[in-house]
């Protein structure tokens, strides 16, 4: 048996570590050909602007799964702070560093009473969070009675809101730097790419990232070793409330309004983009890295699906079966699981 | 009382891969008799325990339970369930698993029959309570059956765990360390119950480490050592120390520690106490010092430990670290004020699981490790292969994850950890816990070796590890220190006597 093992273990950790990398090029390619015009600049485009919302709640959220939380609110996080967003300058007529700052501080103070329920009120994690979602998503409505924020819209005293989105906000989501190819590379993109980076260092090269990962795999040993456990619980949360907001902000300056309906599917797809980043070269943990790659893979997917002209009511069982396979590589086939 | 014999083990076996845990254990239960078994960590009992109670298939050997028309008929469960319905009840040490908290008093004594086979599909409020009562009133239960477990007192639902046990009315009941999170008060009620059930001619096997309720309870003393019955006294009086002796054993390897002397204070402890009731502690622990605490199981080790590194709070005393007040708020506090622990049961408090052998060592010291927060990996794996050297863990490499190491390497990496910087008191609870002699050996020699500098406390429930290895050794009992020995030329039977916590210290 131990011998086998030996002879076996190579090609199956290859088979790991590389397999979803190995999938992504696989499925590029495969679009590229069965997909006409996949591969344009134009298709580029949309893949980035996709990815670069779910990729920033993507991030985010791999920070509660790195210390063994799970944070369900980013999604209506993201749509409160574009809510925030709308209100801020359309209603309040404020300009735009207000309205970032507001939202920011929404995802702060979110993450804040997220920790604070996990760690001090002892809710469980999903629980707590789930709870948050449901809070978030009515709350949301209340300044402007359900109704979408645009500049023009009657308020429920019978005024009339007559602030506008900023430019400067609105280049966040529409503007586009050249990269090779004019007009290229969407603002947000820059942002996932900046966040992207300071998160990866963040984790893996700081004795905070270090210590977060201790505190997810043993809690008691990570106190043991002086760590402040709850302090770095509750940081985690507030670092995926601030990166929802983030992606919020994203959001609102794409929309350049606040559309109640919109970002229905920001919780599954960047929560898919995250654990998808467990098998990602074979790193069984939540990992920055990882989490890109499964947010560009979510985004490519969408995309190739959508110029095939696959009905849009398919892509959420394909992203879902895509997530169960991801899962398996990472528990079944690792064998990290079952420790 | 009675000579018959209402359950027989014989030459009981069991083995966890290779390792054997039950080396051929035999075992006579009596009616109308306690017997208690003792044994240290690892000695077998819970393995005993859970074989006869059906939750492990035992390896080899015999189990008879003799009915009342003496024919002997064969015992073998497969399942709790069949152990319960041919007689044999086990009370197991956590008492929440025996009980359901959100249940009320009447619904807890009659699960069972709800559960069980024939159980009437429809839940009938009244019968289940006067069935309840039935089972309350033979107990002597005096418990509101319509009270929830969860309002109830630890004491209280150990009643009713062990009165739902009884309503079975088995003929052998199995306690496993019942009292050890009762207070003596609660204790003497559960004594009183248990007496009832003597009377009413039960077999009880009573497991415990308490001396106090040994000596209350106790027929019959059975002592439990390496997987095998290392000694059974029965005549009356009962020989207290002869147990604990067996228990313990006595395989004394004579000198082979030089015993030294320290005049240079490090950490002085004064008025310590540690739990309500129990007397205070004082005592001295000198630079270059390797001081053993010795005792029981639940006599206090562990809280003691992680008083001194800041786990949890005296309830009064003070301490004092190289001439400076030491009062650690946190387990950060007392790391910075260098006083290290290394903690009991090692993959649940030391070993972090996703971290190879490198990330584990430098666990505690990412801040002296790092600069503006950024980790100095170089640095990191130099210390680490330092301390794989030093203290000789065979590995691959710094690398290795530590599902791949030997429990002797494992614990080896914890001390490593702590050992990679330096203490000015370096404590260890346990520290040869399910460690081979070899690293055991290893470990003790390099904790002798490198003892100038700094005060070492270890905290061992085994004697011969304390003498192996201390120069000083100091006794628990009862959540205090009751006894100190410098390490040459001991005074063993004074020393078990105090571990016994028998009349001998307690004149002192």
């Amino acid at each position: 048996m131990s011998s086998g093992w030996v002879r076996m273990a190579a090609p199956r950790d290859h088979a790991i570590r590389y397999g979803f990398i190995v999938l992504l090029f696989g499925l590029i390619g495969y679009f590229a050909i069965a997909a006409d015009g996949f591969v344009s600049p134009q298709s580029a485009v949309f893949i980035f602007q996709s990815v670069a919302i779910t990729g920033v709640l993507a991030l985010g959220v791999t920070a509660t799964l790195v210390v063994g939380g799970f944070d369900l609110s980013i999604g209506s996080v993201a749509t409160s702070a574009m809510m925030a967003a709308a209100y801020v300058m359309v209603v309040l007529e404020q300009n735009a560093v207000v309205a970032v700052v507001a939202c920011l501080l929404i995802g702060a103070v979110v993450g804040l009473i997220n920790g604070w329920l996990i760690v001090y009120m002892r809710v469980p994690d999903l629980l707590a969070t789930l709870g948050m979602m449901f809070l978030l998503v009515g709350l949301q409505r209340i300044p402007t009675e359900g109704r979408s924020i645009a500049t023009g819209m009657t308020m429920p005293d019978g005024s009339v809101a007559n602030g506008t989105f900023g430019a400067a906000f609105l280049a966040l989501g529409r503007h586009r730097f050249d990269f090779f190819v004019p007009n290229l590379i969407p603002v947000s993109v820059v942002v996932l790419l900046v966040l992207a980076v300071l998160i990866w260092f963040f984790l893996e090269y700081t004795r905070f990232g270090r210590m977060m990962y201790a505190v997810g795999s043993n809690e008691r040993a990570a106190e043991l070793a002086g760590a402040p456990v709850k302090a770095y619980k509750i940081w985690a949360y507030v670092i995926s409330g601030v990166f929802a907001s983030i992606g919020g902000i994203l959001l609102a300056a794409r929309l350049g309004r606040g559309d109640i309906a919109s970002g229905n599917n920001l919780l599954l797809d960047a929560v898919a983009a995250a654990l998808i980043g467990y098998a990602v070269l074979g790193a069984a943990k939540p990992n920055a890295f990882g989490t890109a790659v499964g947010a560009v893979f979510v985004g490519v997917l969408l995309q190739g699906l959508t110029m095939m002209n696959a009905p849009y009511y398919t892509q959420d069982f394909i992203k879902g079966v895509v997530l169960v396979v991801a899962l398996v590589f990472t528990f079944a086939l690792s064998g990290r699981g079952q420790r | 009382m009675g000579n018959d014999a209402v359950f027989r083990v014989d030459g009981l076996r069991k083995s966890f891969g290779h390792i054997e845990v039950l080396g051929g254990v035999s075992l006579d239960l009596h009616a109308g008799e306690v017997t208690v078994l003792m044994g240290a960590n690892g000695a077998g009992k819970s393995t005993l325990v859970k074989i006869i109670s059906g939750v492990y298939e035992r390896g080899g050997g015999t189990m008879q339970l003799v009915g009342q028309d003496f024919a002997p008929q064969e015992f073998a469960p497969n399942t709790p369930a069949e152990a319960i319905r041919a007689g044999v009840v086990t009370v197991h040490q956590n008492i929440n698993d025996g009980v359901v908290a959100d249940l009320d008093v009447a619904t807890n004594l009659t699960l069972d029959r709800l559960s069980g086979r024939g159980a009437p599909t429809l839940f009938n409020p009244g019968r289940v309570r006067s069935e309840a009562k039935a089972v309350a009133d033979r107990m002597g239960l005096a418990i509101d059956l319509k009270a929830r477990i969860s309002d109830l007192s630890l004491a209280d639902r150990q009643m009713v765990a062990i009165a739902r046990a009884m309503a079975h009315q088995p003929k052998v009941l199995i306690l496993d360390e019942p009292t050890s999170s009762l207070s003596s008060a609660e204790a003497d009620r559960l004594f009183a119950l248990l007496d009832r059930l003597r009377e009413q001619g039960v077999a009880i096997l009573y497991i415990s480490h308490r001396m106090s309720d040994i000596r209350r309870l106790a027929d019959r003393i059975v002592s439990m050592r390496d997987g095998v019955i290392s000694g059974v006294f029965d005549r009356k009086p009962l020989d207290y120390e002869g147990a604990v002796n067996a228990m313990l054993g006595r395989k004394i390897h004579l000198d082979r520690i030089v015993a030294r002397n320290s005049a240079k204070p490090v950490l002085t402890i004064d008025g310590l106490r540690i739990a309500e009731g129990a007397r205070p502690i004082s005592l001295m622990l000198g630079d270059g010092e390797v001081v053993a605490v010795t005792g029981l199981v639940g006599v206090g080790k562990t809280a003691l430990a992680e008083t001194l590194f800041g786990v949890r709070k005296p309830l009064s005393g003070t301490m004092v670290l190289n001439g400076k007040p030491y009062a650690p708020g946190s387990t950060g506090e007392a790391i910075a004020a260098g006083v290290f622990l290394v903690a009991k049961d090692r993959a649940d408090s030391g070993i972090v699981g996703d971290f190879n052998i490198q990330e584990n060592i430098s666990l505690p010291f990412h801040k002296r490790m790092s600069r503006l927060g950024v980790l100095k990996r170089r640095l990191e794996r130099a210390t680490a292969r330092r301390q794989i050297q030093e203290l000789g863990i065979v590995c691959r490499s710094e690398k290795d994850e530590m599902s791949a190491l030997s429990g002797g390497n494992q614990q080896k990496v914890m001390v490593a950890r702590w050992m990679s910087q330096a203490a000015k008191l370096f404590i260890l609870d346990e520290p040869f816990q399910g460690v081979d002699i070899s690293a055991r050996r290893d470990i003790a020699a390099k904790l002798r070796a490198s003892a100038n500098g700094r005060a070492t406390l270890l905290f061992v429930t085994e004697l011969d590890e304390a003498l192996e290895t201390a120069d000083r050794i100091l006794v628990m009992s009862e959540q205090t220190i009751v006894g100190e020995h410098r390490n040459a030329d001991i005074d063993l039977e004074r020393l078990l006597a105090e571990v016994a916590g028998g009349p001998l210290h307690s004149a002192a």
